[in-house]
């Protein structure tokens, strides 16, 4: 037990060429004026739809996939690169990320022939935008409580309830969604939930936005009434989503999206301090970054992991809470280092500006996609404690 | 470094065999150091990286590396690691290794050992891990044609005992006039920087074992212990704590991994990311020996924190190899500094750069 593995993977030269050729697409498109890449409101000030095709263009959305579906077949690692690349550039990936990270390879998976053929080509292309329905007002880590209904009707079924928190659902054009289509049994509460593919067209279906504390407006309640979904978008086993959710999640859980949300404060802060920065300031930037390339190697290791074909679970969930965390403690950690700055008047100091915005969305970056505790009980479950 | 090469399987089984944590803290005297220092020396293990015509084994990098982490997962309480150093810097020299335990010299950054125009060495060296176990040192010295590698009797030259926190000797060396019994100039671009960083890269090497074996102690010591009817890691709130240390065992066995790629793959050591590497693993090892320790000790309870139970042989060197060649401090301004001299945009680069 307790053998955390975490093999010194390289990125190979491949990765390096890539790696230029998506930093000189980026600058063409901060120069054509796509984004601010010193805006972190990654969204607010760009065309997201448009930048999906160009860069679907590049063959950069569904890489890893099948050629059949419109995929690459690239490696992972491949993958990896750019998502760090357009992550630290503040890209406007918002469109195709979630589709690209998770809805398209669970449909590869678990997707019917005639779905695949339909949905996955539109995805590569850039075309369509997904969003997750798991959580409910009254089921949020613990997954398994959720209970809004699927029932059986002629040729489909209707939903019935409520999810919330659903990041742009109100863009997107399908939700892979979470439904009750049984009670849970006595022997195993996981039973009796379904995974769906869900066009966000159906009638009965209605967004309602959430404001949140830092002023983004991507959160969504989304109320189903009767909203009929087509039998053959069932995702997988009838009742049995639970058993579907395991080598997924390592994905999910250890990219380079979990502890680079708020780089741009660290950058920012190298920024201000100048190029002779105090004792003080010097050891702390030197620990932020060796932090942060511990972190990057583990994330790294870990996607060469699974490129290799294995399953690091526990790995992946220790790199996303560590790399959670220390994203969620950069802007206060940037705060301290940066007491002493002095600060000319009327010079506003885009840190200062970075920091507001940060320190406003630290709060959420340990509860998305696994809260701090549910992923230390995952761990824990790994060390052979549970 | 995937699959265990035969020299870290013959090491293990030494270790199993000669110096079990257990019995090595409960032995009545010194016998066994006798035997586990004969048995590493016959099995070549205390000179990997001396080539054989310098009187080594001749093993990789990477074996040597993963011999040192296998090192820590074991305490292990004899010269091994500075053996190695000392034999690996003789060898960058050019000089033969001589049979027996050695040490290094300096192992802080900012000590300076002075090669004289007679030929002869002057400085102080602080904090020379077994100092007072060593035959012989291996030093770096500047003298007027630059930095020279030097082989010195350890009986020439006066040492003041001191100690670690895990008690073993820390000793500070004081070269006055010393004659070196044999010196060799070091290659370009080989300096006090160069050994710092592969000495860094050997403790938090040595950190990542012991937290390994920390890790894997309290995981089943949380399952042996009862406490308020049941067996203590059905907490969650014990879990959760088990859980950090895995986090900070993993992180310290990133780093050090990384970092030891780095260096067994031959990356220059001027290149920017060899010192990222080794510097960045110091830093993360030694903030993970910290919080991990503490953990350690915190799932034992009082019976973790006495003389007859095992862990303090593993939480006070953890802790202790924190601060040979340069603590964690000390490497966070430098790589800050360097930070600072690239600039902001030149960040991502870095540390994207592997």
């Amino acid at each position: 037990m307790s053998s955390l593995t975490f093999d010194p993977i390289r990125l190979p030269e491949t990765c390096q060429a890539l790696r230029r050729e998506a930093r000189a697409f980026l600058s063409e498109e901060i120069a054509r004026g796509t984004f601010d890449p010193n805006n972190p409101r990654r969204g607010d000030s760009a065309d997201g739809r448009e930048f999906a095709k160009r860069v679907a263009a590049k063959g950069w959305i569904g890489m890893t996939w099948p050629k059949k579906y419109g995929g690459r077949e690239r490696s992972f690692l491949e993958r990896y690169v750019l998502t760090e690349e357009f992550r630290v550039a503040n890209a406007p990936t918002g469109v195709y990320f979630t589709a690209d990270r998770q809805s398209g390879p669970t449909i590869i998976r678990y997707g019917s022939e005639k779905i695949k053929a339909d949905v996955l080509p539109r995805i590569v292309k850039g075309e369509i935008q997904f969003c997750i329905g798991m959580s409910e007002p009254g089921s949020g880590s613990d997954l398994f409580a959720a209970k809004t209904k699927a029932t059986k009707t002629e040729g489909g079924y209707l939903i019935n309830g409520t999810k919330i928190w659903t990041s742009n659902a109100h863009k997107s054009d399908y939700m892979i969604g979470l439904f009750r289509t049984s009670a849970p049994t006595k022997e195993n509460r996981r039973h009796g939930l379904t995974s769906f593919l869900v066009p966000m067209k159906t009638k009965g279906i209605t967004c309602n936005q959430i404001t949140q504390m830092s002023g983004q407006r991507e959160f969504n309640e989304v109320v189903f009434q009767d909203a009929f979904i087509p039998e053959d978008h069932v995702l997988g086993e009838i009742d049995g989503a639970w058993k579907q959710a395991t080598t997924e999640l390592a994905y999910e859980r250890s990219g380079p999206e979990r502890f680079l949300e708020t780089y741009y404060v660290l950058t920012e802060l190298v920024r201000a301090m100048g190029n002779n920065p105090d004792v003080r300031s010097a050891e702390g930037i030197g620990r932020l970054v060796a932090q942060l390339h511990t972190l990057r190697r583990m994330s790294v290791s870990v996607a060469g992991m699974l490129e290799a074909g294995k399953e690091p679970v526990v790995e992946a969930s220790i790199v996303k809470d560590m790399g959670t965390l220390w994203e969620q403690a950069l802007p206060g950690n940037a705060r301290t280092l940066a007491a002493f700055i002095e600060q000319e008047p009327g010079n506003q100091m885009p840190l200062k500006k970075h920091l507001a915005y940060a320190t406003k969305v630290a709060p959420k970056l340990t509860i998305q996609g696994g809260t701090t505790e549910v992923l230390r009980g995952i761990i824990a479950r790994g060390l052979g404690l549970r | 470094m995937g699959e265990s090469s035969i020299v870290v399987e013959t090491a293990e089984r030494i270790f199993a065999d000669l110096c079990d944590p257990q019995t090595v803290n409960s032995a009545k005297d010194d016998t066994w150091k006798e035997a586990l220092w004969k048995a590493l020396t016959e099995n070549g293990l205390t000179l990997p990286w001396v080539s054989e015509e310098h009187g080594g084994s001749g093993a990789s990098l990477a074996d040597g590396f993963e011999l040192l982490s296998a090192a820590g997962r074991f305490a292990v309480p004899v010269p091994l690691a500075e053996t190695m150093l000392a034999g690996w810097l003789l060898s960058q020299g050019g000089i033969v290794s001589p049979e027996g335990a050695m040490s290094v010299a300096p192992v802080q950054p900012k000590d300076k050992i002075t090669l004289n125009a007679d030929g002869t060495l002057s400085g102080r060296a602080q904090n020379i891990p077994f100092a007072r176990e060593a035959q012989h040192f291996a030093v770096l010295a500047h003298g007027a044609k630059g930095v020279t590698i030097a082989l010195v009797a350890a009986k020439d030259c006066r040492r003041e005992d001191d100690e670690n926190l895990a008690g073993e000797p820390a000793d500070n060396l004081v070269f006055d006039k010393t004659t070196p019994l044999k010196t060799g100039s070091a290659p370009k671009d080989f300096d006090q920087t160069a050994l710092m960083l592969m000495g860094c890269v050997a403790r938090s090497l040595q950190i990542a074992g012991s937290l390994q074996y920390m890790l894997t102690r309290s995981v089943n010591y949380s399952q042996e212990r009862v406490a308020f009817e049941k067996k203590i890691s059905k907490f969650q709130a014990v879990q959760h704590n088990l859980a950090k240390l895995a986090g900070e065992t993993a992180a310290a066995v990133a780093a050090a991994g990384s970092a030891a790629e780095t260096v067994a793959t031959g990356t220059p050591w001027n290149d920017e990311t060899t010192f990222l590497e080794a510097a960045a693993a110091k830093i993360r090892c030694a903030e993970a020996a910290g919080t991990g320790s503490a953990i350690a000790h915190q799932v034992h309870g009082a019976i973790g924190f006495t003389k007859e139970y095992v862990l303090h042989r593993f939480s006070l060197r953890t802790l202790g190899w924190r601060d040979d060649f340069g603590n964690e401090s000390y490497w966070a301004v430098e790589l800050g500094n360097r930070v600072a001299r690239r600039g902001a945009d030149d960040l991502w680069p870095l540390v994207a750069s592997r």
